[in-house]
C-alpha cells in the first residue's frame, strides 16, 4: 500500500479563488492510500517545495498529489521536489485543478466538487504508481552520412571539424553529387566546379573522415547512439588504394562506346572510367556490363598498360561492418524522367533536352567543352525555347508528375536563360512559365536582371506542343497575359523537368523506420520546430532528401544537421524517457500487431524458450520493446489483444483507476 | 454429402502416417451422437479407420488447434482444411501464431455443412441418427420413423452466405478447387443498419441478454488465439467470468468484435458453437462491413502477410464522427 | 420537493502534446466550459483504449470525447491516425448496438486552439445532456 501525501496549492487567489482549497485537502484525506493532506498559498515557491519535501520524509511518502496548476506548468518542479527528497520523480501525480477547473468555472461550490474528483483521479492513479528509472545507453561516436553529395559533404565535413569519426557512403564511383555536374550556380554565378571541388578534398583529406564510394547501406540495426550499419562496397575491379588516376587505362580501353552517366548521356565513356577529372577518389572503375575481360574473359589491356598494378578482375564485393551512433540521411534528388511526356517530344528529338543536360551543354568540361550547340548536328542554336514546371505543380498529371513545387527550377532557368544571353547575343530566349518564384536573396534580383538587363522574352504561359520539323522544333503556346497562342520555331527546348527524391531513399527508409512523405520525401520529426531531425531518433536529414531546395539551403540545412548530430555524439551517454512500452512476455502472442503501429521501430521480437506447466518447455515469439527508441505514444497499447503491451507511467490499469474515480 | 469421401481423406491421412511425412492427423471425431462431432487428434491408421469422421456435420475448423499442436509437436501435423478454414489457416500464419514448416495442409472441398438446430427445428428432439451419405439427409429419431429432408432447408447460415469454395492455402489438394463467390453476407447486416438505434438496441439487447458468459465463442474463435485472455486476466482491470449484469456481455462482446476486427475472416465459428444461438457473427461481419466500405475491400487471409486494416491508416480516412453518415448511405 | 438537476457526467481523454495544452489555453483564457467535462491525460489519443471508453460508460459516464492533435500534427506522427481508425470502428459498432451515436465523440483539437477547446466541450456538453442518463452502456451495480 502507497503512503501518500496531498499537496493543494492555492496559487494565490488563482485556485483559491474559485475552489475551497481547505475543503479539497479535508476531502482527499480519506482517500484510499493518503496519510498526508495539507494545503498552502504557494506550492512552486521555496516555501511550498520545502513543505513537500518535508512531509515526505516526515511521513515515508511513497507517492504525492500535489493538486495545483498544470502538469505542462510544475510536474517537472514537483518532481525534483521529490527526488530531492528521496522519492523517486515518477511518484508524482499532478491534479491540474488551476487551468482546467478553477479558471474555467465561476462557482465555488462547483469548482470544490471539481477539484476534489481530480484529486480523487490522481490518488487513483499514484496509488499504481511504480518508480521508474531512465534508462541510459552508451553512444557510439562516430557518425554515417548516406549520400556524398554537397549535403552529405558539408554534414561529413562539419561533424569532422567537430571531432568526431565519419563515413561516407557513396553509391557512384565519385562524391559530389548533381553539384558536380552543375556549370554556374546562381545567384552570384561562381562556377560550380570551382567552390565544390574544393570542399570535396577537403572531406577526403580529411583526418575523420572516411569515403566509402561505389557503396551502399545494406542493412541497419540498432538505435539511436548504436546502429549497426553494413555497407556493401561494391568490387571496381580497380584496388582503390594503388590506383593513382593516372587515366592510361581509360585511354587505352577498346570499349568506347558506353553511355556516359555523369554527362547524362550525352557523349561516351570506356568500360573502364574515372566520371570526371576532379574525381573523389579519383580511381579507375570498370563497368562489368561493358568490360569485355570481365563479359567473355577476352581483352585484359588495362591490367597490362597499368604501371601500378592496380586492376584486378577478380575483386568481390566487400560487406563493411561498422556502428555508429547517428546517421544522416543525405541522398539527394534527381530530374524525373521525360519518357512520359510526349508533348515536348523529348524522346523524337535530340534538340529538347533536360535543364540538367543544358548544364552539361554548357560546362567547360562537357560533352561540348561548354560549346552551347545542338546535340543533333552541333550547330549554334539561334532560338531557344525554355520551358519552366515540367512535371512540377502537375495536380491533373500525378502518373507522370509531381503535385509540388520543384522549387530551383526558376532560378536556374533565370541563370541559363541570362548566361545564353550573354555568351550568343545573337540568341533569342524565350521562358514559358506558369509564376516565377525567386524568395531567396539576391533571387530576385538576379532574375530581374535576365529579363532587364539581358533581354529575355519571359512569357507566362504553357508550352502546349514541341513538334519536330525539319531542323526545327515547332513550340505552340500560349500566352495568358496577351490571350493569344503563339507559334515559335525553336532549334533548342529546355524542360525544366521537375525533381524527385532519388530511387533509393524508399529502401533505405524502410531500414531505418524513419518515416516518408507520399512523395518519397523524408518527413521532419516537426515540420517547423526540429526541421532537420526524423522522427527516428538518431535519424537526421541533410538536403534535398527532405524536399526540394537550392545549393544555399541544403548547405545550411547540411550544417544543421551536422550540429544535431554532435549534440548527439558529444554525449557519452543517452538517457531516456522512463515512460515507454513493454510487453509481459507470458501474455505476448508474437502476432506482429505492435510492430507495425509503432512509429520508431522501436518494437522487435525474440524466440523464446517457455516452460510450460506440464514440464516441458515450449518456444514462443515475443515482443521486444527497445526503451532506447520508444518514445511512448501507446499505439502498441491499443494494438495488442491479449493486453501483454502496457505503458509505463500511463499503464491501463492506472487509466482506469482515474476513469474509475471520476465516474465513482 | 459431400462430394470428397471419407475414406479418400483417411487413405490420404494413412499413407501420410505410414510414409512418415506427418506424425499426426488432425480431423473429426465422432461424438455421442452423430451430429456432435469434435475435433480430435490421430496418430494410427486403426484410429482413423474407427473413428474419423467426414460428413456434413464437420463445420469445425481446425486452424487454431495448430497453434497448440505444432508446439508439442516433432515433425509435421496433418490438417484437413476446407476453403473458408483456409482463410484462418493465413491469418494465424501472418500473426505468427504456428510453424508453417510443422504443417501438412491439405485441402478439401466443402459442399456446405449442416445446423443440428435447423434439423431439430424439422424434426423435433430425441435425434438419434442422421444419415447424411444420400442426396437427402435421413433423420432418425425416438419418437418417429426415418424423416428424409432437403440439404439446402438446414444448411448453417455461414454456408448460405458462403463466401469462397477457393482455398487459399494448402500444400495439397483433394479434389477440385472452386471460386471466390459473390456473397450477399451483409445483407443481414444492412437490414439491422436500416433499423432505429431503439430497435437496433432491442434486438441486441435480446440477443446479448441471453449471453451466459461461456466463453465458448472465444475459445472456438480462430483470431481469438491470445496466450491470455484479457478477460481471464485478472491484471487486466476487465476481468470477469460469470453474467452478472446485461453490461458485461456487452463489453465483451463488443472488445471481442474489435479486437478480432480486420483480423476475423468471418468463419462463422462463434456462432456455430454458440449454445444460446446468439448470432455473434453479425458483430464481427459489421466491422467485415464497415472496413469494406470506409478502408477498401479487405478479407482478412486471402493472402499471409497483409496488414490488418486497424494496424494500418492514410492521411485521408474517415473522420469518426463521419461513419454513421456513409453507413446510412450505402445501407 | 425539489428534483436536482440532471447533470451529465462526460470523460475527455486529452493527449498531452495538443489537446491537453488547448484545454490549459482555454483555462488560461478563462474560457468556461461545464465542470461535467473532467479530463483524463493520455500521452497521445492513440494510447486510449475502447475499453477505457466501455469502462466509463458502464461506470455510469454519459458521454465520452477523445481529444488529439489534428491529423498530421500528432507529436508521435502517426498515432492520431491510429486513434481515427480505431474510434470510427468503435462508434460504429456501439451505433450498430443501438447506443446513442452522440455520446461518443472525437475531436482535433491543437495546442493553440483553447476556444476551440471550450466550444467543443460546451457543445458536447449540451448534447449529453440534452439526452439525458446513460442507460444503455451503464452497469447498474456501479450505481450508487
Amino acid at each position: 500500500m502507497q503512503r501518500i501525501g496531498v499537496f493543494v496549492c492555492w496559487c494565490g487567489s488563482n485556485i483559491a479563488g474559485t475552489v475551497d482549497v481547505q475543503a479539497v485537502a479535508e476531502a482527499l484525506k480519506t482517500e484510499p492510500g493518503v496519510v498526508f493532506s495539507a494545503n498552502y498559498q504557494y506550492m512552486c515557491s521555496q516555501a511550498g517545495q520545502n513543505m513537500i519535501k518535508d512531509a515526505i520524509i516526515e511521513h515515508k511518502l511513497t507517492g504525492i498529489v500535489v493538486c495545483s496548476c498544470s502538469p505542462r506548468m510544475h510536474e517537472a518542479t514537483f518532481r525534483k521536489t521529490a527526488e530531492s527528497a528521496g522519492l523517486n520523480p515518477y511518484m508524482v501525480e499532478i491534479a491540474n485543478i488551476r487551468e482546467q477547473c478553477s479558471w474555467v468555472h465561476k462557482d465555488m461550490a462547483v469548482g470544490t466538487e471539481k477539484a476534489i474528483i481530480l484529486g480523487k483521479a490522481a490518488i487513483a492513479k499514484v496509488n499504481l504508481n511504480t518508480p521508474l528509472t531512465p534508462g541510459e545507453t552508451p553512444v557510439t561516436k562516430r557518425a554515417l552520412v548516406i549520400g556524398g553529395g554537397i549535403a552529405g559533404i558539408q554534414t561529413a565535413l562539419d561533424i569532422a571539424d567537430a571531432g568526431f569519426p565519419v563515413d561516407i557512403v557513396e553509391k557512384k564511383p565519385t562524391i559530389g553529387g548533381k553539384m558536380a555536374q552543375l556549370d554556374k550556380t546562381f545567384p552570384t554565378l561562381d562556377c560550380a566546379a570551382c567552390i565544390l571541388t574544393p570542399k570535396m578534398v577537403d572531406v577526403a583529406q580529411h583526418e575523420n573522415v572516411r569515403i566509402f564510394s561505389y557503396s551502399e547501406v545494406e542493412e541497419v540495426g540498432g538505435f539511436v547512439g548504436n546502429f549497426d550499419v553494413k555497407i556493401r562496397k561494391h568490387a571496381r575491379y580497380v584496388k582503390e588504394d594503388i590506383c593513382t588516376g593516372c587515366g592510361a587505362c581509360v585511354e587505352k580501353c577498346p570499349m568506347k562506346k558506353n553511355p556516359n552517366e555523369f554527362n547524362l548521356g550525352m557523349d561516351n565513356r570506356p568500360a573502364v572510367y574515372i566520371p570526371f577529372a576532379q574525381a573523389v577518389p579519383k580511381v579507375a572503375t570498370i563497368d562489368p556490363n561493358s568490360c569485355n575481360m570481365l563479359k567473355k574473359g577476352k581483352c585484359g589491356l588495362c591490367a597490362k598498360i597499368c604501371t601500378a598494378g592496380a586492376i584486378d578482375y577478380t575483386q568481390q564485393d566487400e560487406v563493411i561492418e561498422e556502428k555508429y551512433g547517428a546517421i544522416v540521411v543525405a541522398t539527394g534528388f534527381n530530374p524525373i524522367s521525360m519518357e512520359k511526356f510526349d508533348e515536348f517530344a523529348y524522346n523524337q528529338s535530340k534538340d529538347v533536352i533536360t535543364s540538367l543536360e543544358f548544364e552539361r551543354l554548357t560546362n567547360a568540361a562537357g560533352p561540348s567543352a561548354g560549346k552551347l550547340i545542338r546535340p543533333s548536328d552541333g550547330k549554334h542554336p539561334h532560338t531557344i525555347v525554355f520551358v519552366q514546371c515540367v512535371g512540377s505543380r502537375c495536380e491533373a498529371c500525378a502518373q507522370k508528375g509531381k503535385e509540388y513545387c520543384s522549387k530551383i527550377c526558376c532560378m536556374y532557368t533565370a541563370k541559363h536563360a541570362m548566361l545564353t544571353r550573354d555568351k550568343y547575343p545573337d540568341t533569342e530566349v524565350y521562358v514559358f512559365y506558369i509564376d516565377v518564384r525567386t524568395p531567396g536573396k539576391n533571387f530576385d534580383e538576379f532574375y530581374r536582371r535576365a529579363v532587364e538587363e539581358y533581354g529575355v522574352h519571359y512569357i507566362k504561359g504553357m508550352v502546349g506542343k514541341v513538334t519536330p520539323e525539319g531542323d526545327k522544333l515547332k513550340v505552340q503556346a500560349s500566352d495568358l497575359l496577351l490571350n493569344k497562342q503563339l507559334h515559335i520555331d525553336a532549334d533548342l527546348v529546355v524542360l525544366a523537368a521537375a525533381i524527385e527524391p532519388d530511387q533509393s531513399a524508399r529502401p533505405l527508409a524502410t531500414m531505418l523506420t524513419a518515416s516518408m512523405d507520399t512523395n518519397d520525401f523524408f518527413t521532419e520529426a516537426h515540420p517547423k520546430l526540429r526541421p532537420v531531425e526524423s522522427p527516428t531518433a538518431g535519424v537526421f536529414l541533410s538536403g534535398a532528401c527532405q524536399g526540394p531546395k537550392d545549393i544555399p539551403e541544403t548547405v545550411s540545412q547540411a550544417g544543421a544537421a551536422a550540429s544535431k548530430v554532435i549534440g548527439l555524439l558529444a554525449k557519452d551517454k543517452l538517457k531516456g524517457n522512463p515512460c515507454v512500452a513493454s510487453s509481459n512476455e507470458l501474455m505476448c502472442n508474437g502476432c506482429s500487431s505492435c510492430e507495425r503501429v509503432c512509429p520508431y521501430g522501436a518494437i522487435s521480437y525474440e524466440d523464446k524458450e517457455f516452460r510450460m506447466p506440464d514440464r516441458t518447455t515450449a518456444i514462443r515469439r515475443v515482443a521486444v520493446v527497445n526503451p532506447a527508441v520508444c518514445q511512448g505514444c501507446g499505439a502498441c497499447t491499443v494494438a495488442c489483444p491479449s493486453g501483454a503491451m502496457d505503458l509505463r507511467g500511463f499503464a491501463s490499469g492506472q487509466i482506469m483507476a482515474e476513469v474509475d474515480a471520476i465516474c465513482k | 454429402m459431400q462430394k470428397i469421401s471419407r475414406e479418400q481423406l483417411i487413405d490420404k491421412a494413412v499413407s501420410l502416417l505410414s510414409n512418415n511425412t506427418v506424425e499426426a492427423v488432425l480431423g473429426w471425431k465422432k461424438g455421442e451422437f452423430d451430429y456432435d462431432v469434435t475435433p480430435a487428434l490421430f496418430t494410427s491408421a486403426d484410429k482413423l479407420a474407427a473413428e474419423f469422421v467426414w460428413d456434413d456435420f464437420c463445420g469445425a475448423n481446425f486452424s487454431k488447434y495448430l497453434v497448440k499442436h505444432t508446439k508439442k509437436a516433432e515433425g509435421k501435423i496433418l490438417v484437413f482444411l476446407k476453403p473458408c478454414d483456409t482463410y484462418s489457416f493465413n491469418q494465424l500464419l501472418t500473426e505468427h501464431r504456428f510453424d508453417r514448416d510443422k504443417v501438412y495442409a491439405v485441402g478439401i472441398p466443402c459442399d456446405g455443412m449442416v445446423d443440428i438446430d435447423k434439423i431439430k427445428t424439422l424434426c423435433g428432439e430425441g435425434i438419434v441418427a442422421v444419415d447424411c451419405t444420400g442426396d437427402t439427409l435421413r433423420v432418425n429419431t425416438l419418437y418417429d420413423d426415418e424423416k428424409a429432408i432437403n440439404k439446402e432447408d438446414v444448411l448453417a447460415e455461414r454456408c448460405l452466405h458462403c463466401k469462397s469454395k477457393k482455398h487459399v492455402a494448402y500444400d495439397e489438394l483433394l479434389g477440385e478447387d472452386g471460386e471466390v463467390l459473390a456473397s450477399n453476407r451483409f445483407d443481414e447486416i444492412e437490414k439491422l443498419e436500416a433499423m432505429t438505434p431503439d430497435e437496433r438496441f432491442a434486438f441486441w439487447q435480446n440477443e446479448l441478454s441471453r449471453c451466459i458468459r461461456c466463453n465458448a465463442c472465444r475459445d472456438v474463435c480462430p483470431a481469438c488465439t491470445c496466450e491470455k485472455c484479457v478477460f481471464a486476466n485478472p491484471d487486466s482491470g476487465v476481468e470477469n467470468k460469470a453474467a452478472a449484469n446485461s453490461f458485461e456481455e456487452k463489453m465483451f462482446h463488443i472488445i471481442r468484435a474489435f479486437h478480432v476486427a480486420g483480423r476475423c475472416t468471418d468463419c462463422g465459428e462463434c456462432s456455430r458453437v454458440c449454445p444460446q444461438n446468439i448470432p455473434l457473427h453479425l458483430l464481427n461481419r459489421k466491422f467485415i462491413k464497415d472496413i469494406n466500405t470506409f478502408y477498401g475491400e479487405y478479407q482478412a487471409g486471402a493472402e499471409v502477410g497483409s496488414r490488418a486494416p486497424l494496424v494500418d491508416y492514410t492521411t485521408e480516412d474517415v473522420e469518426p464522427g463521419e461513419v454513421f453518415d456513409r453507413g446510412d448511405q450505402d445501407a | 420537493m425539489q428534483i436536482e438537476e440532471y447533470k451529465p457526467l462526460i470523460v475527455a481523454f486529452c493527449c498531452n502534446w495538443c489537446s491537453y495544452a488547448g484545454a490549459d489555453l482555454a483555462g488560461n483564457n478563462r474560457l468556461a466550459y461545464p465542470a461535467d467535462v473532467k479530463i483524463i491525460r493520455v500521452p497521445c489519443s492513440c494510447r486510449v483504449n475502447p475499453m477505457f471508453i466501455l469502462r466509463a460508460f458502464q461506470r455510469g459516464a454519459d458521454g465520452v470525447i477523445i481529444c488529439g492533435c489534428h491529423p498530421g500534427d500528432c507529436h508521435y506522427t502517426s498515432g492520431n491516425y491510429f486513434t481515427r481508425r480505431r474510434m470510427a470502428m468503435l462508434f460504429s459498432m456501439l451505433d450498430f448496438l443501438g447506443i446513442e451515436r452522440e455520446r461518443t465523440r472525437v475531436e482535433w483539437v491543437s495546442a493553440a486552439e483553447g476556444a476551440k477547446f471550450a466550444a467543443t466541450m460546451n457543445d458536447f456538453a449540451e448534447t449529453v445532456a440534452a439526452l439525458g442518463e446513460n442507460k444503455r452502456l451503464e452497469d447498474l451495480r456501479c450505481k450508487k
